[in-house]
């Protein structure tokens, strides 16, 4: 067992990197991200590898790229307008299918909004953000614990699909110090034959994500596609937290969802029987288990950080079978556990 | 009696056609590094950055590694490769919308921390790739896709002379302009490339070669009068020479 030690999200998050073999780490200062480069910037000198301050988000995540590809394992951290800018590059990783991690602190927007903690990213994160046909993968931690864990995790999945995983935090976990078990490395390593490290004893090889003759590009789309299917076969995760009994599903991802279950508790102590579905990946989304876990029960309440994005999602995965509800706080309000518990009194039983 | 071999393709350079027109300055600067690459005996420990420009495919001629980097971020990508493969060789090839335009910030911050890299800077007053707007390295009174009626500097401001910038900067080690104009500064040029890579060999940091460039096609010109409007025009306003030589220290400023 790892050790047990009191850590700030963002602290959990970079040691969990360097657990994992990061030796690559670049990034550009934004609140309320600022500790993970901090702790990278005291911490990889000593271990003999490379923290560099980029001169922009954009630079930062291109450095990601230019490392990544050369077989290294690499890093950035931002917060939402800064990973605005990182998307140019999440597009280019994608189509040249180049293992990263990525975490987003996110915070309050639209533009430079606020530092709280927020959820408005999703649709950026999850749906896309950047130009044509990809998928990140997206974790969405709910505690320092789970964002240590998959930060470890992000590492060995990227590299086993070649693709950009992305962890979805937000400025309340980055900011919150919760007792954590630092996670033992996995020693995963996946082979790396398509690596840029010199034609030495064998053809040159390219990392690119153009492809101009005709047809060429469609035949790729089509490979990452195939890619994209083993990903939502084997990677979707989720938590359901007394679903079963229930009559009533509060979806919620990350720190939203520790307010559901704070809720819950007291529903339950009333005699009123909620749960909570908690996806852990937004990408790919847990449609299924969602979709079964709502089955049958008179309601769904989506509780999010923003103005409703995941909301599609639960739509989508719910298909109209159980009406769906929506309770959410933006720019960095954070749904408190009376309004949640309020909403679902409101339902009758 | 073997007939004795004067001329033949660099190893570094593979035997295929390549997309650039006739009279273009990409190829030939393309084969002044592959033969570079040939005679240092480094193409197998080669990290080509290919830029978003006329260069893009560069990856198809050159027989090394290869990455194409998002327009402009060429020296951020190849920062990347670098810190993570310090024995390996990195170029960053590199147009003028790319180096000087959208890639600004990335172009400085790389000379700025002394990058041990090499950077090739075709200028060649034009984007060709896209079919000939302004660049930032345009000449003034230049009749482009988006000047035509010339570049006007008092509305979109003068060209920027790169090795002039550059060479305010404390780190780079190395800055030199040449141009692929004629036979006599192709060799000279050639000499610059190879100074630039052995710096980096040396672990000197940061070399910038800005190569004046022709780009006919988009110039609305002849091969012949493309490299007399490099000579006549280009070079006057961007003078060739070492701006910085750390190595030497002996700078000799620009006649
Ligand atoms: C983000 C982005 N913006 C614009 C373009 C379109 N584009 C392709 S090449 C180019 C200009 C290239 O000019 P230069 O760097 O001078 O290279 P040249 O073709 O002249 O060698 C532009 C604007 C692009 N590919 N990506
Ligand atoms: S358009 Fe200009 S830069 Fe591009 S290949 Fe043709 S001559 Fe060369
Ligand atoms: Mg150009």
């Amino acid at each position: 067992m790892g050790k047990r030690v009191l850590l700030k999200g963002n602290e959990a998050a970079a040691e969990a990197a360097l657990i994992a073999g990061c030796t690559h780490y670049f990034a550009y200062p934004i609140t309320p991200q600022n500790e993970i480069s901090a702790y990278m910037a005291k911490r990889m000198p000593k271990l003999n590898r490379t923290f560099l301050q980029a001169e922009s988000e954009i630079a930062a995540c291109n450095m990601v790229y230019g490392a990544a590809a050369t077989g290294v394992r690499a890093m950035t951290s931002s917060s939402s307008p800064g990973i605005a800018l990182k998307q140019e590059a999440f597009s280019y990783i994608a189509g040249a299918e180049v293992p990263a991690v990525v975490i987003n602190m996110m915070r309050g927007g639209p533009g430079l909004g606020n530092i709280a903690g927020s959820q408005g990213d999703y649709n950026m994160c999850v749906r896309g953000g950047s130009n044509g046909d990809f998928h990140n993968l997206v974790y969405a931690p709910s505690t320092v614990q789970e964002l240590a864990d998959l930060t470890l995790k992000a590492f060995d999945v990227a590299e086993k699909y070649r693709i950009l995983a992305l962890i979805l935090g937000d400025g309340y976990l980055a900011q919150m110090s919760e007792p954590c078990v630092l996670p033992e490395p996995s020693g995963e390593r996946h082979e790396k034959p398509w690596a840029l490290t010199g034609a030495e004893g064998r053809d040159a090889q390219v990392i690119k994500s153009l492809r101009l003759a005709d047809g060429v590009l469609e035949v790729h789309n089509r490979h990452l596609e195939e890619k994209y299917k083993a990903v939502e076969a084997a990677e979707v995760m989720f938590e359901n937290f007394m679903c079963d009994d229930a009559d009533f599903i509060l979806v919620a991802y990350g720190t939203a969802s520790r307010v559901c279950k704070a809720a819950v508790m007291r529903l339950r102590e009333k005699g009123v029987k909620a749960g909570v579905f908690r996806p852990i990946t937004l990408w790919p989304y847990p449609y299924e288990a969602l979709s079964a876990a709502a089955a049958g029960k008179k309601k769904v309440l989506t509780v999010e950080m923003s103005l409703g994005q995941m909301l599609l999602d639960v739509q989508l995965a719910v298909r109209g079978e159980v009406p769906v509800d929506f309770l959410g706080r933006p720019g960095g309000g954070v749904p408190m556990v009376d309004e949640v518990e309020e909403r679902v009194l409101s339902y009758g039983r | 009696m073997a007939d004795k071999i004067l001329y033949t393709r660099p190893r570094s350079i593979r035997d295929v056609k390549t997309h650039y027109c006739p009279g273009c300055g990409h190829g030939i600067v393309h084969k002044l590094i592959g033969e570079c690459l040939d005679e240092m005996n480094c193409r197998e420990k080669t990290l080509l950055v290919a830029p978003v420009g006329c260069g893009v495919l560069a990856y198809n001629y050159f027989d090394v590694d290869a990455i194409e980097a998002p327009h402009g971020r060429a020296p951020a990508v190849a920062t990347g490769m670098k810190r993570a493969r310090k024995d390996k060789l990195v170029i960053s090839y590199q147009g003028d919308g790319d180096l000087l335009a959208i890639g600004t910030a990335e172009t400085i911050h790389a000379a700025n921390r002394g990058e041990n890299i090499t950077v090739i800077f075709i200028n060649n007053a034009i984007y060709g790739m896209t079919g000939g707007q302004m660049a930032p390295t345009t000449m003034e009174g230049q009749v482009t896709k988006t000047t035509p009626y010339g570049r006007d500097v008092t509305d979109v401001g003068y060209p920027i002379r790169a090795c002039e910038l550059l060479n305010t900067l404390m780190a780079p080690y190395y800055i030199e302009r040449v141009s692929v104009h004629d036979v006599p500064n192709i060799l000279k040029a050639k000499k610059a490339i190879r100074r630039a890579l052995q710096n980096q060999l040396d672990g000197k940091g940061y070399s910038f070669i800005e190569v004046l460039s022709m780009c006919p096609t988009n110039w609305g010109v002849d091969a012949q009068t493309g490299a007399d409007w490099v000579r006549d025009v280009m070079m006057p306003y961007y003078p060739l020479g070492v701006f910085r030589d750390k190595g030497t220290e002996e700078a000799s400023r620009v006649q």
